[in-house]
C-alpha cells in the first residue's frame, strides 16, 4: 500500500508543471490569505509585546480604587507620601522613596505620514524618573527641568509625529514647550510619550490631582506588603497592581480586537481560498482522469488514489503558505506602526512575525488544502473507470 | 486445454435517465487457455461492455463472470482490483501511459503492486521491453516515442507481471497501417510464442485476422464465431 501511494502520489506531483496555471491558483489564493493572517497577528503580536513589556515586577501603579487605566483615574496629592511611604518602596542614597506621582494627558500633533493631528500621552513625572524607571535613557539632549516648560520625547513618538527634534518648540496649552532631550525606553510603551514635569504640567493644564503613583520596590516580593499596606489603609480608595499585569490589561482588549480581526477577515478570505482549491483540484483531477482509471485499471487501489490528491493539495497548500508568511515577514515585520492606545493616544509598535504565528499560518493553509482536496479526492475515488479509459 | 473465460447468461444493463438500455442480452461465452480471439462488431454492438467484464473492469446486472477459475462477478471492488492486477495486463487503444514517466517507469508500475524489490522490478521491466522492441528506448518519455513504440510500452506494461491474459481494446485503432501490423505480429508472438491468451477488440478485420480466433458481436449477442488457422 505504502509503495502504491508513493509511486501515485509521486506521479502527481511530477504532473503539476504541466497543470502550473492552476495550480498557482492555490498557492496564490492560499498565499494572500495566510499573508493577511500573519500581517494582522504580527500587528497584535507587536502592540501586545509593546504594551506588555512596559514594566517591571519590581515597579508597582497605584490607581484609585476601580480605575481601569491612569486616564480615568486620580489620587490627591495629599496621598502621594501616604503612599510612598508604605513599607517595600525602595529608597534612594538620601533616604527618599523613588516614586513619582504622575499625570497623563493629551496634546495633539501632526503625522510625519501625513500631516493628521493624532493624539499623543504626554505625561507628567518627577525629579525622579532616572532612578524610578533606568530602562529610560536619554539618547539625545538631557532631562526636563522643573518649573520651565521642557520636555523630552520618546524615539517612537519622534519617527512618527513631526517637530519633536531636540531643540524643537511643541505648542499646546497656550504655550511653547521645548524639547530638550529623546529617549528610548527599549521599545515599550513609554517610546510612544512625551514627558515633561508633572508638576509644570499641573499648571498648564489646571489639574491638581495625579492620577498615578508610580512606586520602585526593594525586590519583586515586597509587592504583597506593599499593596497590604495601600488596600488596608482606611484614608485610600486605590487599586495596586504590579506594572506587567497593569500593562498586560491594558493591552488585552485590543490584542483581543485584533486578533478577531485576524482570523475573521482570514476566515473570510480562507473559505474564498479554499474554493480556489476544490476548483484547482477537481481540474486536476479531471485532467488526470484516464491516468487515474489507467492505475484503477491496472490494480492500484482507491486508497493511494485519495492520498495521492490529498497529498498534492496539501502540498500546494503549503507552498501558498509559505509563501505567504515570507511576504508578511519580508514586507511587515519590524515596521513600525501607531494605535490608539488605553489612555486615547497614540501608541507606536513594531510588527512582529513570530515563529508562532508562522506555524498558525501554516495551519491554516493545511486546513484550507485538506478540505479543498477532500471532494476531489473522493472524486477521484470515484471515477468510473470505464468512461475515463476511452476519454481522450 | 481447459477454459480460461467463461461466461453464462451475462446480461448488462445501463440506465440513462428513465431509460434502460440492455446492452448485452444473456450471452455465453467460452475462451480455452492460450487462445487469441478477436472480438467484432459495429460500434454499440457490446464489445468493448463484453471485454470490460472479461477484464474485470466492469460488473454483469446478470450471468456469472468466471476468469483465471475465480467468480469475479461476486468479488468486491478492492478484491477485484487484486484480481486484475495479478492475472489481467490491458492494452489500450490511446496507450494510456503516464506521460511524466520513462518507458521503463511505464513498465515498473504494475511490478509496484507485487512483493518484487526495486531491483527486480527494473530487470523485470527491461525483459518486457525486450521483448517487444524497445530496450534501447526505456529513458524515453511518452512524448520523446511514436505511436507504435508508445504501443509497444503499453504492451510491456501489459506483459511485465505475467497475467495470466491480455485484453486489448482496439489496441491498433489509432496506429497507421504497417505500425498496426508490427503490434499486431507483436500479439501474435506472444500468444504463439510465449503461450499467452489474448482477447483482442478491434473494427480491423486484417487486425481479427491476426487472431485464431473471430467472435461476431451484433445488438448485444454472439453471432457466430470463425476459425482462423
Amino acid at each position: 500500500m505504502l509503495k502504491q501511494t508513493l509511486a501515485v502520489t509521486l506521479m502527481n506531483l511530477r504532473a503539476i508543471p504541466q497543470r502550473l496555471g492552476t495550480s498557482s491558483v492555490i498557492v496564490i489564493g492560499i498565499a494572500g490569505v495566510v499573508a493577511v493572517l500573519v500581517s494582522v497577528l504580527a500587528m497584535a503580536t507587536g502592540f501586545h509585546q509593546t504594551v506588555a513589556n512596559s514594566g517591571r515586577a519590581d515597579r508597582a501603579i497605584v490607581l484609585r480604587g476601580g480605575s481601569q487605566a491612569e486616564v480615568n483615574s486620580s489620587i490627591a496629592r495629599d496621598n502621594l507620601l501616604t503612599i510612598l511611604d508604605a513599607p517595600g518602596v525602595r529608597k534612594d542614597a538620601a533616604g527618599r522613596p523613588i516614586g513619582c506621582g504622575e499625570i497623563v494627558t493629551i496634546v495633539n500633533l501632526p503625522t510625519i505620514d501625513d500631516g493628521n493631528l493624532s493624539n499623543v500621552t504626554l505625561r507628567g513625572s518627577c525629579g525622579q524618573l532616572a532612578a524610578l524607571r533606568p530602562e529610560l535613557k536619554l539618547i539625545e539632549g538631557r532631562l526636563f527641568e522643573p518649573a520651565v516648560r521642557e520636555l523630552i520625547v520618546g524615539a517612537g513618538a519622534a519617527q512618527q509625529f513631526r517637530g519633536v527634534t531636540l531643540g524643537s518648540r511643541i505648542s499646546f496649552r497656550d504655550s511653547d514647550w521645548t524639547v530638550v532631550g529623546i529617549f528610548s525606553s527599549g521599545g515599550d510603551a513609554h517610546d510612544s510619550e512625551l514627558i515633561a514635569d508633572v508638576d509644570t504640567v499641573q499648571s498648564a493644564f489646571r489639574r491638581s490631582l495625579y492620577q498615578s503613583v508610580t512606586a520602585l520596590l526593594d525586590a519583586p516580593s515586597s509587592f504583597d506588603a506593599f499593596k497590604d499596606a495601600l488596600t488596608t489603609n482606611p484614608t485610600l480608595t486605590v487599586d495596586v497592581k504590579r506594572e506587567p499585569e497593569y500593562y498586560a490589561e491594558q493591552s488585552k482588549q485590543l490584542t483581543k480586537l485584533l486578533n478577531f480581526i485576524a482570523y475573521f477577515v482570514g476566515g473570510i478570505m480562507a473559505i474564498g481560498a479554499m474554493f480556489g482549491a476544490l476548483n484547482t483540484m477537481y481540474s486536476a483531477v479531471s485532467s488526470r482522469a484516464r491516468e487515474i482509471a489507467t492505475l484503477r485499471a491496472i490494480g492500484f487501489g482507491a486508497v493511494p488514489v485519495v492520498i495521492s490528491v490529498f497529498a498534492e493539495a496539501l502540498l500546494l497548500a503549503l507552498l501558498g503558505g509559505a509563501l505567504g508568511a515570507a511576504l508578511a515577514w519580508l514586507f511587515f515585520n519590524g515596521n513600525a506602526v501607531s494605535t490608539l492606545g488605553a489612555n486615547f493616544s497614540q501608541v507606536v509598535f513594531r510588527l512582529t512575525v513570530t515563529p508562532g504565528i508562522v506555524v498558525s499560518g501554516l495551519w491554516l493553509a493545511l486546513f484550507i488544502g485538506l478540505l479543498g482536496g477532500l471532494f476531489p479526492a473522493v472524486r477521484a475515488a470515484r471515477l468510473p473507470v470505464v468512461d475515463a479509459l476511452r476519454a481522450q | 486445454m481447459g477454459n480460461i473465460v467463461s461466461l453464462r447468461k451475462v446480461a448488462k444493463r445501463y440506465t440513462r435517465g428513465k431509460e434502460v438500455v440492455e446492452v448485452l442480452h444473456s450471452l455465453d461465452l467460452d475462451i480455452a487457455e492460450g487462445d487469441f480471439v478477436a472480438l467484432m462488431g459495429p460500434s454499440g454492438s457490446g464489445k468493448t461492455t463484453l471485454l470490460n467484464l472479461i477484464g474485470g473492469l466492469d460488473r454483469p446486472t446478470e450471468g456469472e463472470v468466471i476468469v483465471a477459475g475465480e467468480h469475479i462477478d461476486r468479488l468486491s471492488g478492492a478484491a477485484l482490483a487484486r484480481w486484475r492486477a495479478r492475472h489481467v495486463g490491458f492494452v489500450f487503444q490511446f496507450y494510456n501511459l503516464m506521460p511524466m514517466l520513462s518507458a521503463q517507469a511505464n513498465v515498473e508500475l504494475p511490478l509496484l503492486l507485487t512483493h518484487l524489490s526495486a531491483a527486480q522490478r527494473r530487470a523485470n521491466a527491461l525483459t518486457a521491453l525486450t521483448i517487444v522492441g524497445l530496450a534501447d528506448r526505456a529513458r524515453h518519455k511518452p512524448s520523446e516515442l511514436s505511436g507504435g513504440q508508445q504501443q509497444r510500452v503499453a504492451i510491456a506494461r501489459a506483459l511485465v507481471a505475467d497475467p495470466t491474459l491480455l485484453v486489448c481494446d482496439e489496441p491498433t485503432g489509432d496506429l497507421d497501417r504497417r505500425t498496426a501490423d508490427e503490434i499486431l505480429g507483436l500479439l501474435q508472438v506472444l500468444n504463439r510464442e510465449h503461450g499467452k491468451t489474448i482477447i483482442m477488440v478491434t473494427h480491423d478485420p486484417k487486425a481479427a485476422e491476426y487472431a485464431r480466433r473471430q467472435l461476431h458481436m451484433d445488438k448485444g449477442a454472439l453471432v457466430d464465431g470463425q476459425q482462423v488457422s
